[in-house]
């Protein structure tokens, strides 16, 4: 598990260095969380039902349901769900034959008594997130999860804003709380290549010894995929997927592909490529009402750092007040907002429609 | 006029010293205690300095004092006020408690506090409650709110210790209370910390969900008029925009939907003005004890 690895962007490295036994790789899929974003928060459970049977079946160890802000993010901020969460964890529980759950968790958003909720439907991986910055708010949480006996996966959200160091400093925070595995999340899509590795080396030089490293890639600069590469050459053992990409900004680092690359890399992953494939082609992506792309709005979210699951927001926000997306997305970049102030979508909207209108300067 | 309510704060640190502040300028409470339990405490020095009686002995020294107060402030943790609120409640002392421990009912003082002006052990529920709940008081008496949720986003700097480890606590309290004080039938907090730099000013957010036929110029007058209550004790409370409206939808289970947007800079009287989270806190405590003055003068006439 804990092998060194070194240059496993040679076609079968990887494989040289990993004995006989389990995945050298974790992916845990997050289309029926990251990709709740995409979705508006309105799947089904039948759409439920039939993507954790595929992932399921693909060989995918842990899929992540909830709605795509965490538990308790069915709201007016972050849109609210059509089916009750904790209704689709319980759907999925009872469709995975192998596979675990996993429910996200934001500090300030959602609380322990809907962690209580969810380990109570099936949920058996707890996943903590918070800005980068701001770990210690998960203290509580952490030791909750470890309580009802959940696995504990910390998230350092828009990982962009924070040096490896500090960063470093924050996943040592979440392990001592009781994290056994503490995440990279580059929410912005915003990290090129050596700005993930780097991430990734300084926690696995901190937490290493104690915790895993994983590495959750968004598509916004079109970098998932070889962010996710480089994070496992840093020694990330744990990396996320949506199948077709599906997750907020430009999407997430498609499972299929990730499940491809890794292949052809010799690094064992457990997931069936062909099973993969037809998972997101043949069950995900005839429900998608819109795929995910890289336009002018994502790719602004990845250069100015963006949190990716304020696009369709600033999309509505522009609809509704007739300025620019990528405009509204560049000031929220400027104004430095966090995961969660969706809110301010609007107040930017608002003081961009002022500017426009001449009846008042944007502050 | 008859002689001043004497107050006594308990806890010495940044609330408790912000709080001493606007406590020092009013004309109708007179800060005669300050207690804590660190001898080196700052908020201590700065106390003595100002000729206010302080000690590091805790509420064992004040329930010695000869002449009690009448009223304590109590800006310790959730835990210490439920171990010195007996102490308080014996000794005959009124209590406006600033921690959540939620013993006493929560108050709001442009929303309830009339209600509670005899209650032995008052609460100041949260930061984000005293931000938004007054506006969602301000919907609930002109248009019935069905739900109502509130975002607050503070600076990561004005964040204590005692917010990060209990935030299940504060989005919890809030909630609570946007129900029983704010009035509507459903209530969710959500809080936020951002650590931008320079910090960002507190911002609240209140969403309200209304029916499709709701008088939006009654709803803005109201919410207006409450802001102008409010900014009588936080001078930076003001309006981001007028209350956006939007048309009612399915998902909203066929209700419309009113915005508030909110910005909370505090006076900087000890706490740095982003820290309007903290001010809210503490102006509306201060607020409290003008208004308990009062009511002591008017039983006492």
């Amino acid at each position: 598990m804990s092998t060194p690895m070194t240059a496993t962007t040679t076609r079968g490295a990887g494989a040289a260095l990993e004995g006989a036994g389990g995945p050298a790789l974790r992916i845990t899929d997050s289309t029926l969380r990251d990709g709740s974003h995409a979705m508006a928060h309105q799947f089904s459970e039948d759409q439920v039902r039939s993507t954790v049977a595929a992932l399921d079946g693909a060989g995918v160890e842990v899929i992540e349901v909830t709605h795509g802000d965490g538990l308790g993010g069915s709201s007016f901020n972050y849109g609210f769900s059509r089916e009750d969460e904790i209704k689709l964890i319980a759907a999925a529980r009872d469709e995975a034959r192998r596979a675990r759950i996993a429910v996200l968790l934001l500090p300030g958003v959602g609380t322990i008594e809907d962690l209580k909720q969810a380990h109570g439907a099936g949920a058996e991986v707890a996943r903590i997130a918070t800005h980068c910055t701001e770990a210690d708010v998960s203290i509580q949480h952490f030791g909750a999860a470890r309580e009802l006996g959940m696995e504990t996966v910390g998230f350092l959200m828009l990982a962009h804003r924070s040096e490896p160091a500090e960063l470093a400093h924050q996943a040592r925070i979440m392990v001592d709380a009781g994290a056994q595995c503490v995440y990279v999340v580059d929410s912005a899509g915003a990290l090129v290549l050596g700005d993930a590795r780097d991430r990734v080396a300084a926690l696995v030089a901190e937490i290493g010894t104690e915790a895993q490293v994983g590495f959750h890639g968004h598509q916004n600069l079109s970098l998932g995929i070889a962010n996710s590469v480089m994070a496992f050459d840093a020694g990330a053992r744990q990396i996320d997927g949506a199948l077709c990409a599906l997750g907020a900004g430009a999407g997430n680092a498609p499972t299929e592909i990730l499940a491809s690359v890794f292949d052809h890399l010799g690094v064992r992953t457990g997931l069936d490529v062909n099973r993969a494939l037809a998972a997101a082609e043949e069950v995900v992506r005839p429900f998608i009402p819109r795929l995910p792309w890289t336009d002018r709005a994502s790719i602004v979210q990845g250069y100015a750092g963006v949190y990716s699951s304020f696009l369709l927001h600033a999309e509505r926000a522009a609809q509704r007040y007739g300025v620019p997306v990528h405009e509204i997305l560049q000031r929220v970049g400027e104004a430095g907002y966090v995961g969660g102030q969706e809110d301010m979508i609007i107040d930017v909207a608002l003081q961009l429609r002022a500017g426009l209108d001449g009846a008042g300067a944007p502050q | 006029m008859t002689s001043k309510m004497v107050a006594a704060i308990v806890g010495s640190g940044n609330i408790g010293t912000d709080l001493m502040a606007k406590l020092l300028r009013s004309e109708r409470v007179e800060l005669r205690y300050m207690v804590g339990i660190d001898p080196g405490s700052e908020g201590l020095a700065t106390a003595r300095a100002k000729g206010i009686e302080a000690s590091h002995e805790g509420v064992e020294w004040l329930v010695g004092r000869p002449e009690l107060p009448d009223v304590v402030f109590e800006a310790t943790s959730a835990r210490a006020h439920e171990v010195n609120a007996k102490r308080y409640a014996a000794a005959g002392i009124q209590a406006v408690d600033l921690t959540p421990a939620a013993l006493g009912p929560y108050v709001c003082p442009p929303v309830n506090l009339r209600e509670h002006l005899g209650a032995p052990n008052l609460n100041m529920i949260t930061c984000g409650g005293q931000a938004t709940i007054p506006v969602v008081h301000a919907v609930s008496r002109v248009a019935p709110v069905s739900y109502a949720e509130i975002v607050a986003s503070i600076a990561s700097r004005s964040a204590g210790p005692g917010t990060r480890a209990n935030i299940d606590e504060f989005t919890v309290t809030t909630a609570r209370a946007i129900e029983k004080v704010g009035g509507a039938a459903r209530g969710k907090a959500i809080i936020v910390l951002n650590p931008v730099e320079p910090p960002m000013i507190m911002r609240d957010t209140v969403f309200c969900a209304v029916p499709p036929d709701v008088d939006e110029a009654a709803v803005a007058g109201s919410v207006e008029a409450m802001v102008a209550e409010v900014q009588t004790y936080v001078p930076g409370y003001t309006l981001r925009a007028e209350p956006q409206f939007d048309e009612p939808r399915d998902s909203w289970g066929g209700q419309g939907r009113v915005a508030i947007f909110l910005e909370v800079k505090g006076n900087g009287d000890y706490l740095p003005a982003f820290a309007g989270n903290l001010d809210i806190m503490t102006a509306a405590a201060a607020r409290v004890g003008e208004l308990l003055a009062d009511e002591r003068e008017k039983v006492v006439a």
